[in-house]
């Protein structure tokens, strides 16, 4: 068998890439909740809001951790697998990815210790303007990297000379037509992950009759954001996909399943698209809905894949599928939120077991629907790296072989099992000893920059009990 | 438009040699894991670098990202042709990571798994980078800016010379770290390995001095051609290993230690006069391997404002955790 270094190596930067991004999408929204919580504690002196807080920040201290160690294989990927594409764009990727990096490093550097070690050590005034400057920092890293993703799908203010790449307006690069679209959006579904694990594990300690006062505190709060923030994603996400097809109409294309140019345009709800065959097979649809959603006209012409030679078309089966599982979650995410503060409004939410439990299954919603919504705009820009400008092989790493890309993908793989065994060993070990009556660690011994060691400070007597509850 | 060249090569020069004092002992100090004669001994060496390693691992990934922004040609040759061995180095560093903290936590008598994941880490991490410097000797195969060798040019016996090279360096950094951090009988057991380190990392330094020459003419050139000023160096070298050696018989806890660090930059030195200016030999100079100037500038600005909290902050952090480790009051 031919191994091909193209496909291998998108691989492995997808499996890198969604590994790594399911921590970074959970630590900010965490991050801004914990401002949130601090600024309740400092403000009503309520003991609750810095039980909750003490609790998060560990939650917080190993997700954090783990996206810095799986973070560190990224720093080096460009440059292993994909070194024309590195070399080329170099003038400005480089400068906004080493900001992304020196933001990060800032951030921990200066507020992340004294956020996680240093509540009994500093004055009140300054834990809580870590703790701001945490979440500031958190979306500050996002900004960039999303800005150099957003610039890669939708180029702007850039030259090519010489077969480099160079800026000619930094603002026009960095601010590139889809990044606000694509920063609100995942600026969104952080909070929404944050707000559903919060959620979630609130409603398994008020289950297990664990810190029961304290976690309906959270619940409460949590199910009000996320009634507000699900259809505020609809929205944002739905502007997104219209500035998609100006900018990526293929893309849009493949969302819909759409192979032929047609006005009046069903929205799918089923099909198996066939990309040899250039058509859908079992089709169910709405008519006229994805013209009338795309276009603002039920009679609306939307641009179908047959408008685009099959060598610059992109995958469809999984750009279609993976979009219908973001949009279903979605969906499922409004439902749950709206009931919910419905609940709360009516003073139900303790009534019945059956809503708290489902939102303990919740918990992986949201990052079901994060990576399926980076499938979509990820595979959707295929065949090209940089929208227009470079195909991935034309981005490859020209020594790369198919064997080196297959060796390393199967190494990284192992060693983020390794990684993520250990993270969810944390998690599990400090979501079962739970919220601490005491008022959170202040005995430890000051040390700085370790996020994971923070999961040592749990005084976990009676976890078993809360285990099996 | 100006030219920050230059400037770029002192931070970027910076962060390498601070990565590798850094993480050097730090490493060092699992290269010897082995050879401690307990758990407790164990304990005591791994506490006298728990609180630091991680911030001396961010040298790393700000080096990364720094070459893309200011020398990418560098990171777009380096990283393919070193494919399997930056694999190796990473790999490494994230079980080695991952050791330190399960280690803690394992019961005793079942640590032994990971006393194997944090040495066995260490020393490939180590290795790896030696190999680096060792295939930045002997230079890349390249074509318009491109790397178009194969994949193993990056192993050959040069450099798993060198990659042993670096984990004898390393292995002594720890050992001088430990004598500065540890005290009675592992102490003088520590120093005992320092001498013998110290005189296996002065063997390699000449077969380096020697061999290099051999397979570089530019380098030979640079040395041989005519005699210069650059001859101070290796004096220079000659003797802080003679200081270093007189420190550790004299039973001082940090100059040793500090004198390691001093013999480490002379190295570091000695290998950038031999190739200035070139960064991707035997082709390109580090202008060549520069980024545009308004790129430079762009990162400039930012990189002068955050170096000197980073700096600021990991002083605070060693002055925190000053003084003797010993067996109780490890902080774990």
């Amino acid at each position: 068998m031919e191994l091909d270094p193209l496909f291998l190596s998108r691989l492995q930067f997808a499996f890198v890439v969604s590994f790594h991004a399911i921590f970074p999408v959970f630590t900010i929204g965490l991050a801004s909740y914990i401002a949130v919580l601090e600024t309740l504690a400092w403000r009503t002196k309520n003991p609750h809001w810095v039980r909750l807080s003490g609790f998060w920040i560990k939650i917080f201290a190993v997700v954090f951790g783990m996206g810095v160690v799986s973070g560190l294989v990224m720093a080096f990927q460009f440059g292993t697998n994909w070194s024309n594409f590195s070399y080329t764009a170099s003038n400005f990727l480089g400068p906004i990815l080493a900001y992304e990096v020196v933001t990060a490093f800032f951030l921990e550097a200066a507020f992340l210790g004294v956020l996680l070690f240093g509540r009994h050590k500093v004055p009140p005034g300054l834990h809580l303007l870590s703790a701001y400057m945490v979440a500031i920092g958190t979306f500050i890293s996002s900004f960039w990297i999303l800005s150099a993703n957003s610039w890669m799908q939708t180029p702007a203010g850039v030259d090519m000379r010489d077969g480099m790449i160079h800026v000619t307006s930094w603002a026009e690069a960095i601010f590139n037509p889809s990044f606000f679209y694509r920063f609100a959006h995942m600026g969104l579904a952080s909070f929404l992950t944050g707000g559903f694990v919060v959620a979630g594990i609130s409603a398994l300690y008020i289950l297990r009759g664990h810190a029961v006062e304290t976690s309906l505190k959270a619940l409460k709060m949590s199910l009000v954001l996320l009634a507000v923030i699900a259809p505020m994603q609809l929205l944002v996400g739905d502007a997104h996909g219209l500035d998609t097809l100006k900018h990526q109409p293929a893309k849009v294309a493949a969302m819909e399943g759409a192979w032929k140019t047609e006005s009046g345009l069903p929205l799918l709800l089923f099909a198996i698209p066939d990309q040899e065959k250039q058509t859908n097979h079992f089709e169910i649809g709405i008519p006229k809905l994805a013209s009338l959603i795309l276009t603002h006209s039920t009679e609306g012409t939307v641009t179908g894949l047959d408008a685009f030679p099959r060598d610059k078309q992109p995958p469809v089966f999984v750009v279609f599928w993976s979009f219908r599982v973001m949009v279903g979650i979605g969906m499922l995410m409004i439902l749950v939120g709206i009931w919910g503060a419905f609940k709360v409004w009516r003073g139900t939410l303790l009534d019945s077991r059956r809503y708290l439990r489902f939102l303990t299954f919740m918990i992986p919603a949201p990052f079901v629907a994060v990576l399926a919504g980076w499938f979509v705009t990820e595979i959707g820009r295929q065949p090209f790296l940089i929208y227009g400008m470079m195909t991935g092989a034309e981005g490859l790493t020209p020594s790369l072989q198919g064997w080196m890309a297959l060796l390393t993908l199967i190494g990284y793989a192992a060693v983020y099992a390794v990684v993520f065994t250990a993270g969810l060993y944390y998690l599990r070990k400090l979501v079962n000893a739970g919220i601490s009556d005491l008022a959170p660690a202040g005995s430890d011994t000051g040390r700085p920059k370790r996020p994971m060691s923070a999961a040592d400070d749990t005084s976990a007597p009676s976890a078993p009990a809360f285990f099996n509850a | 438009m100006y030219d920050f060249t230059y400037i770029w090569v002192g931070i970027i020069g910076f962060g390498v040699l601070m990565y590798v004092l850094a993480d050097g002992f730090d490493l060092g100090v699992g290269i010897l894991f082995p050879f401690a004669k307990n758990e407790e001994e164990r304990d005591i060496m791994m506490n006298t670098v728990a609180p630091v390693w991680d911030g001396n691992e961010t040298w790393l990934i700000l080096g990364g990202a720094g070459l893309l922004a200011a020398f990418p040609l560098v990171y777009s040759v380096f990283l393919p042709a070193l494919y399997i061995g930056v694999f190796l180095l990473l790999a490494g560093l994230i079980f080695r990571g991952i050791a330190f903290e399960f280690r803690f936590k394992a019961e005793p008598g079942k640590k032994g798994a990971w006393n194997v994941a944090f040495c066995g880490g260490s020393l490939v991490a180590t290795f790896a980078q030696g190999a680096v410097v060792g295939t930045y000797i002997q230079g890349f195969k390249t074509e318009n800016f491109r790397y178009v060798g194969g994949a193993f040019d990056w192993l050959t016996p040069f450099t798993v010379m060198t990659g042993f090279g670096m984990i004898v360096g390393y292995a002594l950094l720890g050992a001088t770290w430990l004598i500065l951090k540890t005290e009675g009988e592992l102490q003088a057991r520590v120093r005992k390995w320092a001498y013998r380190l110290l005189m296996a990392i002065m063997v390699f330094f000449v077969i380096v001095s020697v061999w290099t020459p051999m397979i570089d003419e530019y380098v030979n050139d640079r040395w041989f051609g005519n005699v210069s000023w650059l001859w101070v160096m290796p004096a220079l070298t000659l003797i802080t290993a003679g200081l270093v050696y007189s420190w550790l018989r004299k039973g001082h806890d940090a100059l040793p230690f500090i004198g390691t660090i001093a013999l480490f930059g002379l190295f570091y030195a000695g290998l950038l006069f031999s190739k200035w200016p070139y960064v991707v030999p035997p082709n390109y100079t580090f202008h060549d391997a520069a980024s545009a100037p308004e790129s430079q500038l762009f990162l400039l600005i930012g990189i002068l404002f955050v170096i000197p909290f980073v700096l600021m902050y990991t002083a605070w952090t060693y002055y925190v955790f000053r003084g003797k480790v010993t067996a109780g009051s490890g902080y774990h």
